[in-house]
């Protein structure tokens, strides 16, 4: 897939090569609700709000200052306690956008926001209406190359279907999602061909069954910690690869791996409290690659 | 040499040198026969004056050849049906005559046609032997004959150039023709030679009926031509390359719809008429294999096709894209065709003309028009490249998709593509399975398997079944897969295994080159880049509502892409496709090229029953006017094996196939009753990964050559495989087929340790009243088990044991022109094929005779007799049952029925017994129906 047109021109028919690519990011402030009662699969630590939000702006400042993206921030809606995780109300991939519906009824309010700021960046605004469609942002994980939708509590059958309209180039492939909240609960993308993975029956399972599905061979890379296999991979220009991984204070085994990318420029994220809520790296933001100014 | 010249004087000269009436006749006829032009161009050949004598000869032609025709063959072409006829014609009959015509014929009729040549000399070898039967009736014109196919055999390249030159009918030609007669003329040998050119010319008349054929190409034009009414698929696929000054064709193929209204490629190893039933013949030239890389193609021009057929695809929906894909292709489509984006030239509306999608609104062409400009200064093939860049990243590109249903009946799709084969539902890939990971692809009726490797520890290989909508379709999917698989997995396609084994089923293989052969021949194109014209996707665009995009499968557009899209085109056959079958055979191969990890013996059984068309049968029956046909059935009952074989099993016609832990068990049922669905095999395997021919047993009925089936056409053989125990070994007996064997395909499975011998016959119980002859013919290989020690392994029951015996259907291959009309005489022509060697004892130990009866019984229009044969042989008593069926009547019966009930009859009297042998022999009389 060495493409001709890698600088793509509109981004017709991307290919693995445009993974990361990003030039935009949209997130979302937490609100103080979400302390009390942001879903979460099991009852644990009482998050430390401070603590989390000051989390947050750390993450939100290395899209912003380190990485040079703009970053559209929207305010909390206390309303609303699970906002802070963007990502499971849009799905972007190029120019076109989908608005999920997302599989906690709690949590449908959250797609207006995130409809009008995707709207302002001029986006191909896909909305998923249909009522027996539920679709979080989490169950999707974009290779480059094609989609994996977990399917899972949060995600089913026809808002794959949706998905798969609405990114007609590339191939849609469903895979069942045990034990964990999300698919991407315990994988991602760590590159262009990469998937990081959990090291569980569960998460190793799944891989299988995503590579059996594909065309493409992609190179795992495999870490102890589920929770850790969550990355995010950004291809800026001027900096080449990078990674924005769990911290080795939180997972040190898993950032042990990480570290042995020699290419990559490692960025690690500290994620405890949001965590307690099955809040993962990529949950809290919407990356963006606008090429164009349609 | 020089001009036109008048008929008469090419008569007179000929009647000169020949100095004999007959040799009038002849010139006389030839002049009936031919045509305007062809008499002209014989004329000018002599060069001689006044042609007006000619057209008047011309005018009657029919009807003197009726009247010549009786005087000279009457004694030997009254008892040969139509089809010797003409090969008779060739060799024996009137020689002269033929002669005459042949030349003009065949300058007329001759397109250009390489596989006519090839044909053409055939058939004089196939007329020295038909000629036998006529020789005993006429020895004097043997001798001719003889004479005249030695010259023929020289002459025939000449005869050959002349059916070329006449189709294209050029001056020239013709002169240098015309020369080579005249040279030809003056000697007394060179007379022979005229009537055997002449006599390959009356051939040509014959075969010269052309079917008028079109073809959709992908800019949307239609390319016209007439095809030999013989002439074979790649017969019809050069052309159209050649039109298209296409080199690496073996991307493409040719499309065209059954009666159904599916799509079928054609398969250009057999005959054209054979795949489609209808006419007029109508087809679509589109791309069969869509190069993952399209970037490798060497030539511009081919980059250009497959740029057309996406254009198809995409605006009919067949391929989904998202709206920037469409709009960028779309601009990429403009730059191509259009050039720079000229801001006067290019007004708002040059776009609408165009259609990039399926649902194309105002914002997408606006968008075109945007990413339009951008592509300034890039070349059509720069375009075209960068189209081809984009397209060939979508998911859908080169997904062949067809409709099925899981093992739960959900509905899903399968997609057969360059990597293998993708499940989806709903849009929603929900399985993949590589060809590296299938071993085994077959289809029974209407279910399609596949049986994959074991998964990462697992330990068994497991077969996965689809149900697709009809037993054509499982086919269609099948035969779709095969391609595929060899097309993008294999270097080479595997050559089908002689005969000496047994197969059941479609023997049917890919029999192109390979993308790996493709690719090293257009290595080796050195010419330069071709030009070609762009022809405007506008017409393309147009056409979609019409015949190129036609095909399209618009149940699948609209099941699998939200597009939406108009009807697929006029493009209707009314015919049935029928002889797609390629029995090719070839049971597996070995994709990586290890052969070791298929070691299992493969027992599988693939029961293929060929059907006769209907069409043909009838056509057939009604000129006949007495038939008589003869049904030997052979029983033989081995205790063992009775033991095994549950006989009510074979009454049914059912059979069990076995099949070890390697081997796709499919059941097959004779499929006597689909008579509707012509000779489309129901059952066909393909082993993708596999093993040494020793490990499979098959029965292979040998596809007929062309030449051959036109003297065989009226034989029918039926192959059944014998199995007999001894010992501890499972014993196969292979019986010699018939070189004339048709269409028929056993296989033979034999079990683990114990004697499991399965035996298929395929049936076609339709069997042709016409001058057919059924053979049962068992063929024996031997097995041994020993060689195979993982069949044990196997995890079904040992043993399962029955027997099928399938009549197929020779009719399909004879051609019987429907349009001619039958010609008031009469011949009676009876072929009698001894079956081969059958040895009931197998192993040639002949056994002790206990007893032996005969028994006749008589009915309305059968009469039966029975002669019952029992021996011991090495402690097995075996019966043996011969019956001879007689069964008497005219058109009105129905053979077909009659033969079937026979033999049902049989097997419903001697339940035990398995019917190993079938012998029909045919006496017809027939009106001749004109040629072939």
């Amino acid at each position: 897939m060495a493409g001709l047109s890698s600088s793509s021109s509109g981004g017709g028919g991307g290919g693995g090569w445009s993974l990361g690519r990003c030039s935009h990011a949209v997130v979302r402030a937490l609100p103080e609700s979400l302390r009390q009662h942001a879903l979460r699969i099991e009852k644990g630590q009482e998050v430390d709000f401070a603590r989390a939000e000051r989390e947050h702006q750390l993450y939100v400042a290395v899209l912003k200052s380190k990485l040079g993206l703009q970053v559209l921030e929207l305010p909390a809606d206390e309303s609303l306690p699970d906002c802070v995780f963007v990502e499971d109300v849009a799905v972007v991939c190029e120019e076109t956008a989908l608005i999920t519906r997302p599989g906690a009824p709690s949590r449908r309010k959250e797609v207006d926001a995130m409809k009008k700021a995707l709207e302002s960046l001029n986006l191909n605004i896909i909305e998923m209406t249909d009522e027996n469609a539920t679709l979080d942002g989490g169950d999707v994980l974009f290779t480059g190359r094609e989609f994996f939708v977990g399917l899972s509590k949060r995600t089913n059958q026809r808002g794959a279907e949706i998905l798969a309209d609405t990114f007609k180039d590339y191939a849609v492939s469903t895979v069942p999602v045990y034990d964990s909240l999300h698919l991407k609960s315990f994988c991602s993308m760590a590159g262009p061909n990469l998937i990081a993975i959990g090291s569980t029956e569960a998460a190793q399972k799944t891989l299988k069954t995503m590579q059996q599905m594909s065309d493409h061979r992609y190179d795992k890379l495999t870490v102890p910690d589920d929770a850790a296999a969550n990355c995010i991979y950004l291809n800026i220009p001027g900096k080449g690869h990078v990674l924005l991984h769990r911290a080795p204070e939180e997972y040190p085994e898993s950032a042990k791996v990480f570290e042995k990318l020699k290419d990559h420029m490692l960025i690690p994220i500290t994620n405890t409290e949001m965590e307690k809520v099955d809040g993962l790296l990529t949950c809290r933001s919407v990356l963006i690659n606008k090429t164009s100014e349609l | 040499m020089t001009t036109e010249v008048g008929p008469e004087t090419e008569v007179k000269k000929e009647s000169e040198q020949l100095g004999a009436d007959a040799v009038n006749e002849k010139r006389e006829e030839a002049t009936e026969s031919q045509e305007n032009q062809k008499s002209e161009k014989t004329l000018s050949e002599e060069a001689q004056s006044t042609p007006s004598p000619e057209l008047a000869t011309q005018s009657s032609p029919s009807s003197q050849k009726k009247e010549k025709d009786p005087p000279e063959g009457k004694g030997i072409s009254r008892f040969i049906p139509p089809w010797l006829k003409k090969q008779k014609s060739y060799s024996l009959v009137e020689p002269k005559d033929e002669a005459k015509k042949k030349p003009v014929e065949e300058r007329q009729a001759a397109e250009e046609r390489e596989s006519q040549l090839p044909e053409d000399i055939a058939q004089p070898k196939g007329n020295l032997e038909e000629a036998t039967i006529e020789s005993q009736q006429e020895t004097k014109k043997n001798d001719k004959e003889e004479e005249k196919h030695s010259v023929s055999s020289a002459d025939t390249q000449p005869a050959k150039e002349d059916n070329k030159e006449s189709e294209a009918e050029k001056v020239a030609n013709e002169q240098e023709e015309q020369q080579k007669v005249e040279e030809k003329r003056e000697t007394k040998e060179v007379q022979t030679a005229e009537i055997k050119l002449e006599k390959a010319p009356q051939k040509a008349l014959k075969k010269i009926k052309t079917v008028p054929c079109k073809v959709m190409l992908l800019d949307g034009t239609e390319y016209s031509c007439d095809l030999e009414k013989r002439a074979k698929g790649q017969v019809l696929f050069d052309k159209v390359c050649e039109q298209l000054n296409l080199l690496e064709k073996d991307y493409f193929g040719l499309l065209f719809q059954d009666n159904s209204d599916q799509k079928n490629w054609l398969d250009s190893s057999k005959e054209i008429k054979r795949q489609i039933r209808s006419l007029p013949w109508l087809f679509t030239f589109n791309v069969k294999f869509y190069p993952p890389d399209p970037s490798q193609l060497t030539e511009d021009i081919t980059r250009y096709f497959l740029c057309l057929q996406l254009r198809q695809d995409i605006a009919s929906g067949r391929l989904p894209c998202s709206f920037v894909t469409h709009a960028l292709l779309g601009s990429y489509t403009l730059q191509a065709e259009l050039g720079d984006y000229d801001s006067e030239e290019h007004n708002n509306h040059y776009i609408s003309e165009f259609q990039f999608a399926p649902n194309q609104t105002k914002e997408m062409e606006d968008k075109v028009v945007e990413l339009h400009k951008t592509h300034r200064s890039l070349t059509p093939a720069q375009a075209d490249s960068h189209f081809l860049e984009n397209a060939k990243r979508l998911s859908m590109y080169g997904v062949d998709l067809h409709h099925a249903k899981d093992s739960e009946g959900v509905d899903i799709m399968l997609g057969v593509c360059a990597n293998g084969l993708l499940i989806y539902k709903d849009r929603l890939r929900i399985n993949r399975f590589a060809w590296a990971k299938i071993l085994k692809i077959s289809y029974k009726r209407s279910n399609f398997y596949i049986k994959v490797r074991p998964a990462e520890l697992e330990q068994f290989e497991s077969t996965i079944g689809f149900k697709l909508p009809n037993h054509r379709a499982a086919k269609r999917l099948w035969k779709v897969c095969v391609e595929h698989h060899t097309f993008y997995r294999l270097v080479s396609p595997e050559q089908p295994p002689k005969a000496k084994f047994l197969t059941l089923g479609s023997k049917f293989r890919y029999s192109g080159r390979t993308q790996a052969q493709t690719q090293q021949a257009s290595n080796l194109i050195d010419r330069p880049a071709p030009y070609f014209e762009r022809t405007s996707s506008k017409r393309v665009s147009r056409s979609l509502d019409g015949a190129p995009v036609g095909i399209t499968d618009q149940s699948l557009l609209r099941d699998f892409s939200a597009a939406t899209v108009g009807p697929a085109g006029d493009i209707v056959f009314a015919g049935e496709a029928v002889g797609q079958t390629k029995l090719k055979n070839g049971e597996g191969r070995d994709v990586n090229g290890s052969p070791t990890k298929i070691p299992q013996l493969e027992l599988t059984q693939d029961e293929k029953s060929s059907h006769e068309t209907l069409n043909i049968v009838e056509e057939k029956q009604q000129a006949e006017v007495g038939i008589e046909e003869t049904v030997v059935i052979d029983e033989i009952n081995r205790g063992k094996m009775q033991a095994v074989t549950g006989a009510g099993e074979t009454r049914k016609v059912e059979h069990l196939s076995k099949k070890d832990s390697s081997s796709l068990s499919s059941d097959s049922s004779s499929s006597s009753s689909s008579s509707s669905e012509s000779e489309d095999e129901v059952v066909g395997e393909y082993q993708p990964h596999h093993r040494a021919a020793e490990d499979i047993i098959r029965e292979e009925q040998e596809e007929n050559e062309d030449a051959k089936r036109k003297e065989e056409c009226a034989t029918k053989v039926i192959q059944s495989v014998e199995t007999v125990q001894e010992g501890s070994k499972v014993t196969v007996e292979h019986t010699q087929v018939t070189a004339k064997a048709l269409a028929q395909e056993n296989a033979v499975a034999i079990k683990t340790g114990e004697k499991n011998v399965m035996e298929e016959g395929k049936q076609d119980l339709r069997a042709e009243d016409e001058e057919e002859q059924l053979k049962i013919n068992g063929d024996g290989s031997h097995v041994d088990i020993d060689v195979v020690p993982q069949i044990i392994c196997c995890s079904e029951p040992p043993v399962v044991k029955t027997e099928m015996v399938t009549i197929s259907d020779a009719t399909q291959r004879t051609e019987i022109s429907t349009k001619e009309v039958p010609i008031v005489q009469t011949e009676t022509k009876t072929i009698t094929y001894e079956s081969p060697q059958f040895d009931g004892s197998s192993g040639g130990d002949a056994g002790v005779l206990l007893s032996a009866q005969t028994i006749t019984s008589e009915s309305v229009s059968t009469t039966t007799t029975t002669h019952i044969t029992k021996t011991v042989k090495g402690g097995v008593s075996e019966t043996r049952i011969e019956k001879r069926i007689v069964i008497t009547g005219d058109a009105d019966i129905d053979h077909d029925q009659a033969l079937a009930q026979a033999i049902k009859e049989a097997k419903e009297q001697h339940p035990d017994m398995s019917v190993t042998r079938v012998v029909v022999h045919k006496e017809t009389e027939l009106a001749e129906e004109g040629e072939e």
